[in-house]
């Protein structure tokens, strides 16, 4: 017989879950050691992604640098526009009309169900449940399609400018964004019927990875994630920016509905009913865009004057924040991006003890982790 | 099988089975030949049914699935058939070599014994065991040892979890289906797939499900735990996708990936089949006895053959549907949730039933008034629950068209009511 190369570490099994493995959403590694199927620890071994887009900053335009921003995290790259834009306006002082706020946050409000779509669909795939994903990615596809008309792109969207938006409102798109709500919101209770309500659906996941509202304090987890835990803080609510004191939605948090507060269930739960708040804000904002300019007057090549600033906007995954230090060049010193998923894969290496290796994927569904947002 | 080449012999060369020295001869070549038609049978069953899964799926998943292989996709398998035979046969380096190239060949050996037993009609059977349950369950276990080779002589960590817990969970749920399976056999009095059979009748109100609860309830015990046994989803875990990579197999490709996926297929097959036959009234032809069936001679008797099959073949698909749309709705359980739900609650009610079983067997006389009277109400429960689940299926049919008509403003791509 073969020496088995599954040689035993310490008593234990050392498994190199990824970094091509279905399960990690990405080029992520786990260092998993197992004792037969529970957990002892799971150790995430990130920077397989890391493109250095921090590093390109430093050699870019300050508008330059919206394209690479996209890719920080391509499911939700209307906040890593937003949060850039935010930055440099600030440094600017630069005052951005109205218009293009609303634009702004109809645009974020879109990515962020558009996010959470893929989020709440590839947890129920990788618990064995693959119709649900395919039902939300057709929802994603008109969103899509709605993203195309904003800014002609799907995925990279690179929308926001500094001082506005790249381009107008397109006209009547938003009877159709109204038409596909009302569509939208029964399909949310079809989700619910199909998954969410499902027997084996909570037992996988209820009581699962519990992260009290300490350890995620502690932790720094932002977004779903650390509302799960039951802490009421959002960014729009919290430290409001744009013209979110405006408008009128509420600020989901874990209760516990299936079992204790923070489990992975409550982290699910939590993106569904956000969801509905943004189908929401959404509707609000449509309700009437205002007239006036989608872009402030702004130089085409922007020397910043020298200064930092640390801006911030509540992204999908968490708070996405920009830190840039400027020295009235036209290019930035340094950029420094915090993102929420970053923080999150951190957490799963102390709560993974005496889980099931099962667990393990629901714990990194659950906690939506992206790879690129870790490694930038 | 015998009777079967008793009748050839009678009808194409008019000779006496009984007198003819060279009647061996031709049984020996019926043998072959059933052999070699249950082959095709599994080939032309699992063959098509993955093209048939693969578009139930998509229409459930609103996407269209494989349909440019022939009219409608039809021959998909083919192409992937013949896609896996011209694959490279990858083993690794690592590989314990005798044993990563036999585990296919124990899995597909341990699926295909089953059908040695297994009945298609009212005479269409390879061999009428008196053992038949008891052999069925015994030969069926040869798959664990070939998922367990496999696991093991691909070296790869993925594969062996895969493994020991296809290992675990097959033992562990061999138990309460074979203890639910034990109920018809109290009813029937024998072991033989072919006595049980002939023990019910044609008519719903006649099969073993709706003669007492526990029957009924045992029907449901023996279905899950067939699905924990054939690795389906919700029990699917030793080749959970998103977890063990592929589980087992992860090592195997081409024509060796092939044979466990064949097994797999082809299982689906076996476990709706003895579920019809112990509990669904078998081949029996509505208003036709077995007798006579037996009796009959000529045209009408393989024309009964036929119709038998029809009748089998009708039932078992529709629990193949059924399991299918199961895969395609559920979420997958955890190792000690499934081990749980097996030792905790399916062993101890497929106790019961059998226990429930034995004492209705003794104390109720078949034909009473108390047998009568609870195979009316079992019965009509059944219906409630077939009438309920079609009404189910129909209204998520008709809100997924509702939606689709008012996003688009077209019909869905199929016609309602067409097989997908």
């Amino acid at each position: 017989m073969l020496e088995p190369k599954a040689v035993p570490i310490d008593g234990m099994l050392r498994i190199n879950m990824g970094p091509q493995h279905p399960a990690t959403h990405g080029v992520i590694s786990f260092i998993v050691e197992t004792d037969g199927e529970v957990m002892r620890k799971a150790t995430a071994d990130v920077g397989f992604l890391h493109r250095g887009v921090e590093k390109m900053a430093e050699i870019t335009s300050y508008p330059g640098f919206m394209p690479y921003t996209d890719r920080v995290d391509y499911l939700a790259s209307m906040f890593a526009n937003h949060g850039y834009a935010m930055a440099v306006e600030k440094l600017l002082g630069v005052e951005v009309p109205k218009k293009a706020e609303w634009l702004r946050v109809i645009a974020d409000e879109l990515n962020r169900i558009a996010s959470h779509l893929v989020a709440t669909g590839t947890m129920a795939m990788d618990l064995g449940a693959f119709t649900p994903f395919t039902h939300w990615i057709r929802e994603r596809e008109s969103i899509n399609d709605f993203m195309e008309h904003i800014c002609g792109a799907r995925l990279t969207y690179n929308y926001m400018r500094v001082g506005g938006v790249c381009a107008d409102w397109p006209v009547g798109l938003s009877e159709k964004i109204l038409v596909w709500l009302d569509h939208f919101e029964p399909i949310i209770e079809e989700f619910n019927r199909l998954i969410t309500g499902n027997e084996i659906f909570i037992r996988r996941l209820a009581n699962v990875a519990v992260i009290p509202a300490e350890l995620a304090i502690d932790w720094a987890l932002s977004g779903p994630n650390l509302r799960a835990s039951g802490v009421p803080f959002d960014l729009r609510r919290s430290e409001p920016y744009s013209i979110y004191p405006e408008l009128q939605f509420d600020v989901p948090v874990g209760q516990g509905t299936q079992g204790t507060v923070g489990d992975s269930y409550d982290r699910f739960w939590v993106r569904i009913l956000e969801m509905r708040e943004s189908c929401r804000i959404l509707r609000q904002l449509l309700a009437g865009i205002p007239e006036g300019d989608f872009k402030a007057k702004v130089a085409r090549t922007l020397k910043v004057p020298a200064g930092e600033v640390y801006s911030k906007v509540e992204s999908a995954r968490g708070e996405i924040g920009y830190f840039l230090v400027a020295d009235g060049s036209d290019r930035p010193v340094r950029v420094k991006i915090r993102t929420g998923s970053f923080t999150a894969v951190a957490l799963i290496e102390p709560i993974s003890p005496g889980l099931m290796l099962a667990d393990l994927v629901a714990v990194i569904g659950s906690l939506d982790i992206v790879a690129p947002e870790i490694d930038r | 099988m015998r009777q079967l080449a008793d009748a050839l012999l009678v009808t194409l060369l008019g000779v006496d089975p009984a007198t003819w020295p060279y009647a061996w001869v031709v049984y020996g070549a019926v043998m072959l030949a059933s052999a070699a038609l249950a082959m095709t049978f599994v080939a032309l069953f699992a063959g098509p049914v993955t093209v048939v899964e693969r578009r139930v799926a998509g229409r459930m998943m609103s996407r269209i699935g494989p349909n440019r292989v022939g009219p409608q996709g039809v021959i998909q398998w083919l192409a992937d058939g013949l896609k896996c035979f011209l694959k490279e046969d990858l083993i690794p380096d690592a590989a314990d070599r005798p044993l990563f190239r036999l585990a296919p060949y124990l899995v597909f050996g341990g699926m295909f014994g089953t059908f040695v037993v297994l009945p298609f009609g009212a005479h269409l059977v390879a061999a009428d065991l008196n053992v038949g349950v008891l052999y069925l369950f015994a030969i069926s276990s040869i798959v664990v040892v070939g998922i367990l080779a496999a696991g093991w002589s691909s070296n790869s960590k993925w594969g062996l979890f895969g493994a020991f817990r296809s290992a675990a969970q097959i033992i562990s749920y061999e138990v309460p289906s074979a203890l639910s399976a034990l109920t018809v056999v109290l009813f029937a009095g024998t072991l033989s797939l072919q006595g049980i059979i002939r023990e019910q009748g044609g008519m719903p109100w006649d099969w073993f499900v709706v003669r007492t609860p526990f029957t009924f309830a045992a029907f449901f015990l023996f279905f899950t735990s067939a699905l924990a046994e054939g690795n389906r989803t919700p029990f699917d875990l030793p080749e959970a996708e998103s977890e063990l990579v592929a589980g087992y197999h992860t090592e195997y490709s081409g024509m060796r990936f092939l044979f466990f996926l064949f097994a797999e297929w082809a299982n689906l097959w076996i476990m709706s089949a003895v579920a019809t036959a112990c509990f669904l009234g078998g081949w029996n032809i509505p208003g036709v006895s077995p007798a006579t069936i037996d009796s009959a001679t000529g045209l009408s008797f393989w024309g009964l053959q036929l119709l038998s099959f029809i009748v089998f073949a009708a039932k078992t698909s529709a629990l193949v549907f059924i399991v299918i749309q199961l895969r395609w709705t559920l979420p997958r359980l955890r190792i000690d949730q499934l081990l749980e739900m097996c030792w905790k609650y399916l062993v101890p009610l497929s106790f019961a039933c059998l226990l429930g079983v034995m004492i209705w067997a003794w104390g109720v006389t078949v034909g009473s008034l108390v047998d009568l009277g609870m195979r009316l109400v079992m019965t009509c429960v059944g219906a409630g629950i077939a009438f309920h689940y079609a009404r189910r299926v129909r209204f998520n049919y008709m809100a997924d068209r509702d939606n689709y008509l008012k996003m688009t403003g077209k019909e869905l791509w199929y016609p309602p009511y067409r097989l997908p």
